[in-house]
């Protein structure tokens, strides 16, 4: 981006300013500490100049907002043109239960719909079930049925809103009851616009939900892509997800390097199903953690964008730039939320999502200040909410296109990612390639030990945690309860007796019969889910049916 | 030589997070005790049977869904069915404060909430087993 002879003078004036500014100020005021590393423990150099950016293209490397690689953002006026969407994940108790805290978050101005189910809903099992036992409601929704599905979106327009709906192992199932319930209200499906999770590679490297074996689970996956691109075009049939991932203990590197990797097999999958790029690739989007330095989170975004829009058109081979473009959602990270003075994590939450508007983010959610304790309360989600429209409306970072962008900071640890990202891409192919790496707990183990070292970083107090292990106070924490009540639990147990002694048998047992048949072969699963769906086959019925054809998962046990 | 203590780290429930008992799994072997970790989704019949297998000195739980009040104390119930009441219980995970001595009545010796410096947790193991 410099001309030699411009980088030639910039050296000369830097060594000068070491041998003689910097000395003397170091002489002075030394520096408080050896090192300064970023959240991923990196190491961080005083200063950057233009020599950190060189002689490299900027139109290469940079280009312009809209244009291949994207380094600097999808659209071409980015948040000028629209801001991005405030999709708040929420969901607890029963279906009656989420849908109000939908419709108070509509009415206090987020954008967008997303949903968080409870682990039995996760893990594919309906409320009354055994495993189910003290989980109904917890972290998330029950939605068992598609009456709960259609509760859970009583009075929504979903016409006319998108939905993101955090599944997995299930997602099909979801989405078919989803789909269902548009059915029903007479919205053609080609007008739904949403995204499900329906990413099983994370869960088996860190989120852990899984279900099935990688091979049948990746064939559900892929069963979503063909029938998403013939019927339900504008849904993004999966959501590549790093956040999982961070979460689990990865730095920066390890999430941006594993969710492409991870994305790079699904295209994969859908290839080798005979599906052409273009055609799946435009609805392939993604969803990134935003943690806590600021900087290096910003990196992570651009870095991920020019290799996503480069390995699609130079290795992948598409030629619809629909296809190489890096869509994400953001949210702010979980992880870092205290129990300690909950109250500052607003503030930890406010930076976390400037740095997923500085990287150009397409929907966010920002996390409640009482994370550290329960589902949120509605006034902490109000505060998460109002941390989004002051930075939309009030801090001005909307108003021009990745103002990072040229910052020789910035651009050297976008490329840094970048080169971090590759070596990794390279350590999964040695070992096989992703699945194999799986069944290898390669993931697993590179995340535990980020996570482990992270941890004695804090015992250590080489990293400051605020309220953690420095500016400790001794004072209760003041949050709001929330709890699940017995009436919804009670309410969603009624809601299953009467669905399974209302509903055709002789239409649920075909429905279920032909699933099994489907499964057992190689036709694409959608149409029968649909039809099971249709035929009021609870969540855990249909499974169960699969967990019969495809047997379960069982993970290497490490740590 | 002194016998090591012997921990068993459990995750009883269908919560995933697994983050956190991982880490202090490797927090106790670092300290020189025997870990045997059990992997996700046990319940509390596999958690009492594993740790009367392994003849463990203690179990450490992790839950983060907020199952915790349901399957916490079955558990220490459980192992006092078995004839082994004399294994130490600790849990961990999102647990709201009003829960705290619900636990601890039931038999949950120690709770450890986010934050918690592992310092402590291996502390409280060591004690565990004398």
């Amino acid at each position: 981006m410099f001309h030699p002879e411009e980088l030639k003078a910039v050296e000369e004036r830097l060594r000068a300013w070491e041998g003689t500014t910097l000395r003397d100020s170091l002489k002075k005021q030394p520096e408080w500490r050896g090192d300064f590393v970023t959240t991923s423990s990196v190491p961080i150099r005083r200063l950057y100049t233009p020599l950190d950016v060189g002689t490299k293209s900027y139109n290469e490397r940079l280009g312009m907002p809209g244009e291949y690689p994207y380094t600097r953002g999808i659209h071409p006026t980015m948040y000028r043109g629209r801001l991005w969407t405030m999709r708040m994940f929420a969901g607890y108790g029963d279906a009656a239960d989420t849908n109000r805290r939908f419709k108070y978050l509509i009415e206090h101005g987020e954008t967008g719909l997303s949903v968080a189910f409870d682990m039995p809903t996760l893990y594919g099992y309906d409320t009354d079930a055994p495993e189910a036992k003290g989980e109904f409601g917890t972290c998330g929704v029950a939605v068992s049925s598609l009456r709960d599905m259609e509760i859970l979106f009583d009075g929504i327009d979903v016409a006319n809103v998108s939905t993101s709906m955090t599944i997995n192992s299930p997602a099909a199932i979801l989405w078919a009851k989803y789909l269902a319930m548009a059915e029903e209200h007479g919205i053609p499906w080609t007008k739904l616009r949403g995204t499900i999770q329906n990413d099983i590679l994370k869960e088996y490297q860190a989120q852990k939900e899984w279900i099935f074996p990688p091979e049948p689970s990746m064939r559900l996956v892929v069963d979503t892509f063909e029938f998403g691109s013939k019927h339900v075009p504008q849904w993004n049939t999966i959501s590549i997800s790093g956040y999982h991932i961070r979460e689990a203990g990865a730095t920066a590197g390890q999430e941006l390097a594993f969710t492409l990797a991870n994305g790079f097999e699904y295209v994969r999958w859908g290839l080798e199903r005979g599906l052409k790029i273009d055609e799946f690739a435009p609805r392939l989007s993604f969803f990134f953690n935003a943690h806590n330095d600021l900087f290096e989170e910003i990196a992570k975004y651009r870095a991920a964008r020019r290799i996503w829009a480069r390995e699609m058109k130079e290795t992948f081979g598409s030629r619809n730039p629909r296809s190489w473009l890096l869509r994400f959602h953001s949210q702010t990270a979980g992880v870092s939320l205290t129990a300690q003075q909950p109250e500052v994590n607003i503030v930890r939450t406010a930076i976390q999502a400037l740095a997923a508007v500085l990287g150009g983010t397409q929907s966010l959610h920002t996390n409640s200040y009482d994370e550290a304790y329960q589902v949120p309360a509605e006034k902490a989600v109000r505060i998460a909410l109002r941390t989004q429209q002051i930075l939309a409306h009030e801090s001005g970072v909307a108003n021009t296109v990745d103002p990072l962008g040229g910052s020789y900071f910035v651009e050297a640890l976008t490329d840094h990612m970048e080169e971090e990202a590759y070596q990794y891409f390279d350590r999964i192919e040695a070992l096989g390639g992703v699945i194999p790496a799986i069944r290898k707990g390669f993931f697993q183990q590179e995340i535990a030990n980020s996570a482990y070292r992270y941890q004695k970083e804090i015992e250590d107090k080489e990293r400051t945690i605020v309220g953690v292990n420095e500016f400790v106070v001794d004072e209760p924490a003041a949050v709001e309860p929330l709890r699940v009540t017995t009436e919804a639990y009670e309410r969603q147990l009624g809601r299953l007796r009467r669905i399974r002694k209302d509903r055709d048998p002789k239409k649920h047992a075909r429905a279920i019969e032909a699933l099994r048949k489907a499964c057992e072969g190689d036709e694409n699963t959608m149409p029968r889910i649909l039809d099971a769906v249709r035929a009021h086959a609870t969540l855990g019925e249909i499974c169960d049916t699969m967990r019969v054809v495809f047997g379960v998962w069982e993970e290497p046990l490490l740590y | 030589m002194p016998k090591k203590i012997r921990v068993l780290i459990a995750k009883p429930g269908l919560d995933g997070h697994d983050r956190g008992a991982k880490v202090v799994a490797r927090a106790l072997r670092d300290a020189g005790m025997e870990v045997i970790y059990t992997g996700l989704r046990q319940t509390p019949e596999d958690i009492v049977e594993a740790a009367i297998q392994e003849d463990v000195d203690a179990i450490g739980l992790s839950c983060l869904s907020g199952a915790h009040m349901a399957l916490f104390p079955g558990i220490v119930k459980l192992l006092k069915k078995r004839g082994a009441g004399d294994i130490v219980v600790a849990g961990g995970g999102i647990i709201p404060d009003e829960d705290v001595p619900k636990l601890k009545k039931a038999g949950i010796q120690a709770v450890f909430g986010p934050g918690t410096p592992l310092i402590e947790i291996v502390q409280f193991f060591r004690n565990a087993a004398k």
